[in-house]
């Protein structure tokens, strides 16, 4: 995903001469095409993400269009304060993308997880949040994002993952993307747990169900016509993400369910609980660890059709 | 160079009428300041007086700012990144004409725009960041000397600090990532009063040698008497100075200049002016007879 990111965004920056990247000593060989076409708008900003985010609000106060790039924990919780008020309080439009959301960097302990990143840049104003479940969707999200006049959080994998998408979808910031029609319950997911959440739709449809599967790569703005629709056409909704269940999509979702009294559908939520990790292990054990996986969010769903 | 070849170098750059102008323009802030301190309750009184004179040698004589089209891409940009000390500049922008003197009369009220920090600049002509959030002003900064690099313009960009916001992490961040893009056309001025609030600067963290400490992170520095006019606006003409690096100007001030009783006493970081003290303070600066 990260090399779709570097491709990308070099295109773009061919074609915008506003677009400067800002990394966060990570990435240097992934931007060597980047730096290659536009020296003068690539900065190696050091270990010292405080100062860079800043400077990335400073940058889109003057007319450019800055994109931080560094590993989720240290573009989100490192620097949140220069989040909110440079970038988020000056309505600056900075895209700040985070490379190894989730789980994604498993084996290198809590400090380079990121299962709050979600939740907590979605509490602030101006604020677009947006997670793309695969290359193609991250392609598509970056240039949407660079459209936008105000902030943008992009969270996205580290390399490896399923293209899910075939063809280019239909894409719009606050919309969601059908992957799967069915007619009896619905799964929805946002970011790479995605192809955890197609293979959980597989398992059930061996078991006789037809899953519908909606793909939210903006968490925020929500896409309420959308859930609208869902929750008044399925009587059982699974929200999966790579994330902690406080206050990421399901806990938004749960936030918009609770304000809604006509929905009689039951909302089930898979996500990471209230504990770092502190075994080792690889992104997919650690999805497993807790329960982000098709095995589970089959057999879950499952268990709650039957009891429904 | 030492300050006083430089002050002989720029000695066209202003003349005894220029300073005598700017020290009265100085005194006469500095009654307003005092008067909306006790009319609105608004605290940081210290603060604003130490470093009223850098502002009035900015707004008065040194940037190339235009009050009639205050976004013009090619101007200079001032960041007060000790944004407690925004009733001075609050006072200054009035008097320079990005907004009308009577918009100041909402100050303190009810919806007004004026926070007791600068709100953003999409709601102030003149602020060009909302600061309040000590360490965030100079990196802001940094971000907008690196977008006039990339796109080919001369703009300068000063940033006032307080010492007590050298306590920051970001703060030396961004002094190490200007001196490495040697980002000449910046200027960190530090309003170095001594104090932060509750204690002697010195003491709360080992901030002397503070001219040292930025010498030694890639700045030319200067160290100035933060209320000399004429050396203020030696120290000013001297950014970009041909060495390549960013400036840090270590203007040694006095908190709560210019009166007093409230010079150099910590209390006037949070107490507010009762009506007789404004009269005592207003007779010193020689604003009433």
């Amino acid at each position: 995903m990260r090399n779709a990111f570097a491709e990308e965004i070099t295109s773009l920056g061919i074609a915008d001469s506003r677009i400067v990247l800002l990394s966060g000593d990570i990435g240097n060989k992934l931007f060597d095409r980047f730096k290659a076409h536009n020296e003068s708008r690539f900065y190696n900003c050091g270990v010292a993400e405080a100062n860079m985010m800043s400077m990335a609000a400073g940058l889109g106060l003057s007319g450019l269009r800055p994109v931080v790039y560094t590993i989720t924990p240290f573009t989100t919780t490192r620097c949140y304060e220069q989040i909110r008020v440079d970038v988020c309080y000056h309505r600056a439009p900075v895209v700040i993308v985070g490379t190894g959301a989730g789980l994604s960097y498993a084996e290198l302990g809590p400090t380079h997880h990121s299962c709050e990143d979600l939740a907590i840049l979605r509490l602030l104003p101006e604020m677009t949040v947006l997670a793309p479940c695969d290359a193609v969707e991250l392609r598509l999200a970056l240039r949407a994002a660079l459209r936008q006049d105000g902030p943008v959080y992009m969270r996205i994998g580290k390399k490896g993952e399923p293209i899910l998408h075939a063809t280019e979808p239909d894409f719009a910031i606050g919309r969601a993307i059908t992957l799967r029609n069915g007619a009896d319950l619905c799964l929805i997911a946002t970011g790479t747990i995605m192809s955890v959440v197609l293979a959980a739709a597989d398992r059930l449809a061996a078991a006789g169900l037809s899953v519908r599967v909606e793909s939210f790569p903006t968490v925020k703005p929500l896409d309420r016509s959308r859930l609208d629709e869902v929750f008044a056409s399925f009587p059982l909704l699974g929200v999966v993400e790579e994330h902690g269940l406080a206050g990421g999509l399901g806990g938004s979702i749960a936030e918009w369910l609770a304000r809604r009294a006509d929905f009689k559908g039951r909302l089930v939520t898979f996500g990471t609980p209230d504990e770092f990790m502190h075994e080792v292990g690889s992104q997919d054990y650690a999805r497993q660890r807790f329960g982000l996986s098709s095995e589970n969010i089959a057999a879950t769903m499952l268990r709650h059709w039957r009891a429904r | 160079m030492t300050l006083a070849l430089i002050m002989e170098a720029t000695a066209h750059l202003h003349n005894e009428d220029t300073t005598e102008r700017l020290t009265e323009l100085a005194r006469q802030i500095r009654g307003r300041i005092i008067e909306t301190s006790h009319r609105t309750g608004t605290p940081h009184l210290g603060s604003c007086l130490s470093c009223v004179d850098i502002l009035v040698a900015l707004y008065f004589q040194h940037l190339a700012i235009d009050p009639t089209n205050p976004r013009a891409a090619d101007r200079d940009r001032f960041i007060l990144s000790k944004g407690h000390a925004a009733p001075a500049l609050f006072q200054i922008l009035a008097m320079r004409g990005f907004y009308s003197e009577a918009m100041l009369a909402s100050y303190g009220e009810d919806g007004s725009v004026f926070a007791e920090h600068p709100p953003t600049p999409a709601h102030l002509p003149g602020i060009e960041a909302a600061t309040g959030s000590l360490g965030h002003g100079l990196p802001m900064g940094l971000g907008m000397a690196l977008a006039g690099r990339i796109q080919g313009m001369n703009y300068r960009v000063f940033a006032v600090v307080s010492d007590g916001e050298c306590n920051e992490g970001s703060i030396w961040e961004a002094a190490l990532f200007a001196a490495a893009q040697k980002l000449e056309r910046v200027a960190v001025i530090v309003d170095f009063n001594k104090w932060q609030a509750t204690g002697r600067s010195r003491d709360v963290m080992a901030l002397d040698p503070l001219a040292e400490k930025w010498r030694s992170f890639g700045w030319s520095v200067c160290e100035i008497d933060g209320h000399d006019m004429r050396q203020l606006l030696a120290a000013l003409a001297r950014v970009p100075d041909g060495s390549g690096k960013p400036i840090a100007i270590i203007a040694h001030t006095v908190k709560g200049k210019g009166v007093s009783f409230m010079e150099d006493d910590n209390n006037w970081h949070y107490r507010i002016p009762t009506a007789e003290e404004v009269l005592s303070a207003k007779r010193e600066l020689g604003l009433l007879p």
